[in-house]
């Protein structure tokens, strides 16, 4: 994923490992997600497990929406384009200039 | 067999095992911090440390600046000992323009923040939690993705870039010589 090229050929349809790093890290942390707090009685390193509840609304549907076509058209979302710093891949930089702005012009339009 | 190679050409392994060892990562923050691993909010709350708003000066970017910077270090060093150990350090280059690495990466970056998530957090942790509001979110994103990426793929086959120099300003001479241009309507308009 530290090459665009792969997503965008995921979002084309012409090859679908995308759907198996997906799969295998969710299947992963839910059962991480479902059984620690069972089993041990808080983190290693802290006093509690913290939880981040998603809401469904307006903010949530319109970004998702201007995210997806943003990925749409580059390929990179936040996690590989930080990734791809350690590859050397320094054409990310620009993905990241760009996700960068794209946080601070949220923040400042919001209230 | 056939099936298989259609759906994967490049192999599938190498896509499982990466997706496994993503989340063992995420698992492993949860085990040791106890912590929600989307990747997203670290471009908010490193702005944080910049900006003053209000907005950016919230407990929940300002407390967690510090470990989030941290974690994409983390993401950049597991990176850095993969294409060290098993890519033979060759640097990793990518074709697609850089106008639509910036362009996309600003919906992206926009995007995440408004819609609190991105790949990461709505879907893998969103997901993993079984949260209906991140399958939503998913559902949403995979969507619009699908439709810019074919969208884009088309239009920019056609029409790469280096046209569109030629139809703007539109010119009573027609600069556009190519005949199968898309754009040529508007290179040579009937209507000068």
């Amino acid at each position: 994923m530290v090459r665009p090229e792969v997503v965008l050929s995921f979002l084309r349809f012409q090859d679908f490992g995308l759907m198996l790093v997906m799969g295998g890290a969710v299947l992963v942390v839910l059962v991480a997600y479902k059984l620690v707090p069972r089993i041990m009685a808080r983190p290693v390193l802290d006093d509690h497990f913290h939880a981040h509840p998603s809401v469904w609304n307006r903010d949530t549907a319109a970004g998702a929406a201007i995210f997806g076509i943003g990925w749409g058209l580059c390929g990179v979302c936040p996690g590989p384009a930080i990734a791809g710093l350690g590859t050397g891949n320094w054409d990310l930089l620009w993905a990241l200039a760009g996700i960068s702005l794209g946080a601070l012009v949220q923040g400042l339009r919001a209230r | 067999m056939n099936q298989t190679l259609s759906l994967f050409p490049l192999g599938w392994q190498h896509y499982l095992l990466g997706g496994l060892l993503i989340g063992c990562g995420t698992a492993l923050l949860f085990i040791v911090t106890g912590r929600i691993g989307g990747m997203s909010t670290v471009f908010s709350s490193t702005w944080s440390y910049l900006v003053q708003r209000p907005f950016f000066q919230q407990a929940r970017f300002v407390d967690s600046r510090s470990w989030r910077l941290v974690y994409a270090a983390g993401l950049i060093l597991g990176a850095f000992i993969w294409w060290m150990g098993f890519a033979g350090g060759a640097a990793q280059a990518t074709k697609v323009p850089v106008w639509q690495l910036v362009v996309g990466g600003f919906f992206v970056g926009y995007g995440a923040r408004l819609g609190n998530g991105c790949t990461s957090g709505h879907g893998i942790c969103g997901l993993g939690s079984l949260q209906l509001p991140s399958l939503m979110a998913v559902l949403t994103f995979m969507a619009t993705a699908f439709l810019t990426a074919h969208i884009a793929a088309r239009v920019l086959a056609l029409a790469p870039p280096t046209h569109w120099a030629k139809i703007w300003p539109p010119s009573r001479r027609g600069r556009c010589s190519d005949l199968a241009c898309p754009f040529r309507p508007w290179c040579a308009p009937k209507w000068f």
